[in-house]
């Protein structure tokens, strides 16, 4: 069975000029037709100009050493080999971090990780490249290496200082409440996995200029990158991006390397440059999701109110700070999730380990957070023999008092009650988890478990300068339009919705519209497409482009026309003057020959957004977007194994722009987040080198994971905020929704030790990802013997 | 001479090899510059580079989604390639129906996946099924997609059949049925034209592919390059040289000896040739043994069972392959030929130690030879791993017993992934031999597990994990087989509940 719904009962009102036309609309995305025939061009698709070569990268093989020698003679002999480049080979600044300067483009007396950049191979072929690369002799001097988070914290070994955010007398209201559990927790990182690796090409044009194509969600930051490691200006630099072939965080600020690595090579060589990686090395050399371990100490009563939280996190930073201070306080703003926590304490240290520089992954730091809150309410249901959505919902944002966040921002526009409602009711939860109990009574050896998960989650950058986009949207004279935006499309359908955003205030249809490359020549000093903030942003700023562009045609036509400016209309491709319309083509055309401009800059600033980053208090968010899910699942008790048999989700993407592509990312979101929490698993061996370095080793789901009876509807609501259309982001918060599934499985195992849900019952310590190993460690941990049938 | 001849959208292609190792995705992409098939692994993982042969299989056409990055140029002589640019340009620059199924589905996001999706489920348009969502499930089990989480995907796949063909479209592209088409016939008929008739060498760059078309010139090739890399579905040597970059000075390729890609039965045994791909040896096998499906299913994925071969999974040796175990236990044995002769062997003494076989200078795995089923023997296999499909095993056991009453006449039992090779486990077997079968001797035979095996650590799972997980095996089979009250396969089993 399948049922994919839409909320039919969107607020139409919320638009802005009343005509449904392109709102809510399930257009394809726009690259559809291309993606299925091929024809999408990604970087490596580009025609290569004469001349180019190709790089590839030779990686250090130590965790953390001295390169006592790099010798590199039969590299540089090798066939097919142009140039070989190390770090004294960079014109510019050798560092290509997004905030701290300590993530160097080459190593050069120091290897922090196995699999950092220590020379860059030039050559005829990719081919020629990478057989070459692997041809150096490099002598190192081994210094210790920390490999795991906990040691880093022992030592103190942070890449940045850890922040707290607390308020009330967390413990003391621990100690003073009827009850307490303490413990531990981990889950591990999480590879990207983009089906398209990193990739850049650099061609050098004249007087020193660069263009460069990569495949980033952040141009302004490669270009910046760019400028500074070849010696350059930023107005030398372009840097251009069509499409990437997934992106989820991972070409924020690790594609850097690669654009600054190709763009050195073109200085160097006046020649264009081309940096495609191989799947083994992508994944040696970036960084990953932060793996989090956790300490909690919770003080609750009976009914399963929360009186104090202390979080202790740990996040495993890598070998340099990278994004790693937004996403640690991310991580510490959505410990909440949604619940009022009246005295908490949280503490977040960025441990410094040897391993590839963690990185923003979908959520970035958010689900982190959240996790470790949803662990302690399930611990605490266990403790008590309660059902953990009673747990969940007693404990839920409510009315004021209970709406204000640990870091004192009020939620105003708090859904998740009336939404975990619905979505129960939909799931037929009360009735599958008798059943499931009455199943588990009679199964010696498969037990099933179900879990319903909620989310909150903050939109916003919690940096706040970087909430702001621009555009450009420019009206030919054949009534055709064209719009540039910051905004990079990774396959979220940024491109899809701007245009449809364009398409409606110009009351035309999407088909007359085309959006652009991003390029940085074009609109300047661009955000990353990240925080699911792309729409909010760029097609808000998009939208007011397009707004200025059809006020100056209404006071055109209705000059001519000798009616008021603001009763001329745009819609189904014409202009409506008084009584009466004419093609939109026409006015464009007259308007043109008017001499009235047909193009316009837009630009957005999210208002309302202040926080103090000493304190952690303010406003860091704009609005919320909810969501919750349910999941249920079975497991072999002895084996570990499991499969997902029915989920239901019900999301909060505010007033949808786009349904289909919103229950894209919502369907996405949730296997990304069950991938994370189950079979992704990161494995490193005792000499610091990544051994899950592929798709062979590491293990994203399948079709087959996905089970058909799975349900997504988006829940009725608009956005409190004026955002554009009043729709919410939606590009991070369903990761969270994955969390079912986790904690379906640890149902599950609890099942297995008593099926009696309204029992207190000892809590599995399942580790994360839940892979059968982990899952048999939990069972071995309670002393399950499963099918003892004699 | 270098030069091959197959089908690109219906016209012959010939081409001068120059690189005898180079791949169909290298080819396509910095050659022809079609571009729309894509590298995302070059390693047969992620699908990205999927694009489907057409070849004749027994009178009819096979179409089969392969992995174009560690497929060698040189075995597409005689063969036809479809790429994700085949479907526009035979629907008259129109979608075709599986495109369209995929567009009106939402089912791309990224894109960078999609051309991989499209040509597996265009292998399974070119079936004669309508599927089910299992069948479409299995039919992109070798495509990784990030964004969508699969579920358009599958709808798409299930939607595809109902979408017309766009009018004056190749009627070649139209949907499989039962019978072959006008279209179809005429592809098979181009194909037999333009087969090769005679052994090949492919020259270049110092090294060679060898492609002989009769095992005597197989066994004269190999007995003159006794050190030569033999080549089937190439779905571990692809990656030799993707991964490792390797230059194989020479190569011997016996896809193109038709007699070794046969199934038969003699004497009360199942013959599989070293050329059959996973594709076809797995119903010959399963048709005879029901309870080896799900291991099969969850075996690889489409695309790699299309172009490997059971033999080259039992000749590779890996500790970690998954058909080794039940074969072990059903006793099997392999036919061996060299230019000295055939010999045989039980397939559990051909491996030695870590990639150490009982194998001579020049001699090659003939054929797989496996008994029939016996009315009184019990059979079982279970593949341990972290995702349903398309993974390595952790842990793959397999068992056969035989009871008299509820004693334990015989019981073959063996692992893969719990050693170097894969073994039985002989120390657990002999605590059964003979026994009641019953918790007591249950016990003590998961006991003697631990005296059998010293497995290793790895990143698919901890030494005590796999010894626990063997162990577990040993007690669902008990639970599966035991005279008094065992429980059913849905009791039992996730992937059946």
């Amino acid at each position: 069975m399948i049922a994919l719904e839409t909320t039919s009962s969107i607020d139409l009102t919320a638009a802005v000029d009343g005509s449904a036309a392109a709102k809510g609309e399930d257009v394809p995305h726009e690259s559809a037709h291309l993606h299925v025939s091929g024809e999408a061009v990604y970087i490596d698709d580009i025609p290569e100009s004469q001349g180019t070569v190709h790089a590839a990268l030779g990686l250090s093989a130590e965790a953390h050493a001295q390169v006592a020698e790099l010798d590199l003679e039969a590299v540089r002999a090798a066939p097919g080999v142009v140039a070989v480049i190390t770090a004294a080979d960079i014109p510019g600044v050798n560092d290509c971090g997004p905030s701290v300067q300590d993530d160097p483009v080459l190593a050069a007396d120091t290897v922090a990780y196995v699999g950092q950049p220590l020379f860059a191979v030039l050559a005829d072929s990719q081919w020629a490249a990478r057989k070459a690369a692997r041809l150096a002799t490099v002598r190192y001097t081994p210094r210790r290496a920390v490999l795991d988070a906990r040691t880093a914290h022992a030592d103190e070994q942070y890449v940045l200082p850890p922040i707290t955010l607390e308020r009330g007398e967390a413990q003391a209201a621990i100690e003073a409440a009827p009850r307490q559990l303490r413990g531990q927790f981990s889950v591990g990182g999480q590879e990207h996995f983009y089906l398209e690796g990193q990739v850049s090409m650099v061609a050098p044009k004249e007087d020193g200029g660069l263009h460069v194509w990569c495949s980033t969600q952040h141009p302004s930051e490669m270009q910046h990158l760019v400028a500074q490691c070849t010696g350059r200006a930023a107005n030398q630099v372009v840097v251009e991006t069509r499409r990437m072939g997934g992106g989820f965080g991972g070409k924020e600020s690790q594609s850097a390397v690669f654009a600054c690595i190709a763009a050195v090579g073109a200085v160097i060589l006046g020649r264009p440059v081309k940096l495609r990686l191989d799947r083994d090395d992508d994944m040696l050399v970036t960084g990953k999701r932060h793996g989090f371990e956790y300490d909690y100490d919770v003080g609750f009563d009976d009914s399963g109110l929360i009186h104090g939280l202390r979080v202790a996190m740990v996040s495993n930073a890598g070998y340099s700070a990278d994004l790693s201070g937004p996403v640690m306080a991310r991580a510490a703003f959505h410990v909440d999730n949604a619940y009022f926590l009246e005295h908490v304490s949280i503490a977040a240290y960025p441990a410094r380990t040897n391993l590839q520089s963690s990185t923003a992954f979908r959520g970035f730091g958010g689900p982190q957070g959240a996790l470790i809150t949803e662990y302690v309410i399930e611990a605490i249901a266990r403790h008590l023999g309660m059902d953990p959505l009673v747990v969940r919902r007693r404990n839920f944002y409510a009315h004021a008092p209970r709406n204000v966040t640990p870091y004192r921002q009020t939620v105003k526009d708090n859904v998740i009650a009336p939404l975990i409602t619905e979505l129960v009711a939909d799931a037929d939860y009360a009735q599958r988890r008798e059943a499931i109990q009455a199943f588990n009574r009679e199964s010696p050896v498969l037990k099933r478990g179900i879990a319903v998960t909620p989310v909150k989650f903050g939109i916003s950058f919690t940096l706040k300068h970087l909430n702001q986009a621009g555009a450009l949207v420019h009206i030919y004279t054949d009534g055709t339009v064209l719009v540039n935006h910051g905004g990079t499309e990774m396959g979220q359908g940024l491109h899809t919705k701007v245009a449809q955003i364009v398409a409606r205030e110009l009351g035309i249809s999407s088909r007359r519209l085309r959006v652009a490359a991003t390029d940085t020549g074009k609109v300047p000093n661009t955000s990353a497409t990240a925080a699911s903030s792309g729409t909010d942003l760029n097609g808000m700023a998009a939208q007011r482009a397009a707004g200025v562009i059809r006020t100056r045609l209404a006071e055109f036509v209705a000059g001519d026309a000798g009616v008021p400016a603001d009763t001329v209309r745009f819609a189904d491709d014409h202009v409506y003057i008084g009584e009466r319309r004419e093609a939109f083509t026409q006015v464009v055309k007259r308007a043109y020959q008017a001499r009235v401009q047909l193009w316009s800059d837009g630009f957005y600033a999210t208002p309302d957004l202040h926080w103090d980053a000493d304190t952690l208090m303010g406003r860091p968010f704009y609005y919320y977007a909810y969501g919750a899910a349910v999941s249920e699942v079975v497991l072999d008790t002895l084996t570990g194994e499991w499969r997902l048999q029915r989920v239901n989700i019900l999301h909060d993407a505010g007033n949808s722009v786009n349904t289909a592509i919103d229950i894209g990312q919502v369907e996405g979101g949730f296997v990304q987040g069950m991938g994370w929490l189950t079979s992704e698993q990161l494995c490193w061996n005792d000499s610091g080198r990544l051994t899950t370095h592929a798709p062979s080793t590491y293990k994203i789901p399948t079709a087959r994971d996905i089970p058909r009876d799975l349900t997504v509807r988006l829940f009725n609501n608009r956005n409190a905020e004026p955002t554009v259309l009043r729709s919410k982001a939606v590009g991070e918060p369903p990761l969270l929704l994955g969390f079912s599934v986790f904690f379906a499985i640890q149902d599950a195992i609890a099942n297995a030790v008593n099926p009696d849900y309204s029992k207190p019952r000892p809590n599995p310590l399942l580790r994360a990802p839940a892979t059968p190993e982990s899952i048999l460690d939990a069972l071995q941990g309670l002393n399950v013997a499963p099918g003892a049938v004699e | 001479m270098s030069t091959i001849r197959f089908l690109l959208d219906n016209a012959v292609q010939t081409v001068t090899l120059t690189d005898p190792t180079r791949t169909v995705l290298h080819f396509l992409r910095e050659e022809l510059r079609r571009t729309g098939t894509k590298e995302g692994c070059a390693e047969g993982d992620c699908g990205a580079c999927t694009v489907v042969l057409a070849q004749a299989h027994g009178d009819r056409l096979a179409f089969r989604a392969v992995n174009a990055c560690i497929l060698f140029l040189a075995t597409l002589d005689g063969k036809a390639l479809f790429t994700v640019e085949s479907l526009r340009s035979g629907c008259a620059g129109q979608l075709h129906p599986v495109q369209q199924a995929m567009v009106d589905a939402h089912g791309s996001q990224c894109g960078f996946c999609t051309p991989g999706f499209v040509m597996s489920l265009f292998a399974l348009y070119k079936s004669d099924v309508k599927p089910d969502v299992a069948e479409v499930q299995d039919a992109i089990s070798g495509n990784l997609c990030r964004c969508t989480g699969y579920r358009p995907i599958v709808d798409a796949g299930l939607n595809m059949h109902a979408l017309p063909l766009a009018a004056d479209s190749d009627p070649l592209f139209a949907a499989g049925r039962s019978d072959m088409s006008q279209a179809e016939r005429s592809l098979l008929h181009r194909l037999q034209a333009i087969r090769p008739t005679g052994g090949k060498t492919y020259r270049g760059q110092g090294r060679q592919l060898i492609a002989p078309v009769t095992v005597d010139e197989l066994t004269q090739a190999l007995q003159a390059q006794p050190q030569a890399t033999l080549l089937a579905g190439g779905t571990d040597v692809g990656l030799w040289v993707t991964k490792q970059l390797r230059e194989l000075s020479t190569v011997i390729y016996l896809g193109g000896i038709a007699s070794l890609n046969a199934v038969s039965v003699h004497d009360g045994r199942l013959s599989i040739g070293a050329g059959v791909s996973l594709t076809d040896a797995i119903p010959a096998i399963t048709e005879h043994y029901p309870a080896l499906s799900e291991l099969f299913r969850r075996f690889a994925s489409v695309p790699v069972r299309n172009s490997g071969t059971l033999v080259g999974n039992i000749a590779n040796g890996s500790p970690i392959g998954d058909a080794m175990p039940a074969l072990i236990a059903l006793q099997s044995g392999l036919r061996l030929r060299s230019a000295q002769g055939v010999r045989e062997l039980p397939l559990e003494a051909f491996y030695r130690d870590y990639q150490v076989k009982d194998l001579a200078p020049g001699e090659f795995v003939e054929s797989l030879l496996m008994p029939l089923p016996t009315d009184d023997a019990v059979v079982a296999a279970y593949k341990l791993s972290k995702r349903d499909e398309q993974d390595i095993s952790a842990v793959c056991a397999a068992f056969r017993l035989v009871l008299q009453g509820d004693r334990v006449r015989d019981i073959r039992i063996a692992f893969g992934g719990m050693a170097a090779i894969p073994k039985r486990a002989s120390n657990t077997e002999r605590r059964l031999q003979g026994q009641p079968w019953n918790a007591d001797t249950l016990a003590s035979a998961q006991a003697a597990l631990a005296e059998d095996f010293a497995p290793l650590s790895d990143m698919r799972g901890s030494a005590d994990y796999r010894l626990r997980a063997a162990a577990a095996g040993l007690r669902r089979f008990y639970l599966q087989t035991n005279t008094r009250g065992a429980l059913s396969e849905r009791d039992l089993n996730v992937f059946a509940a």
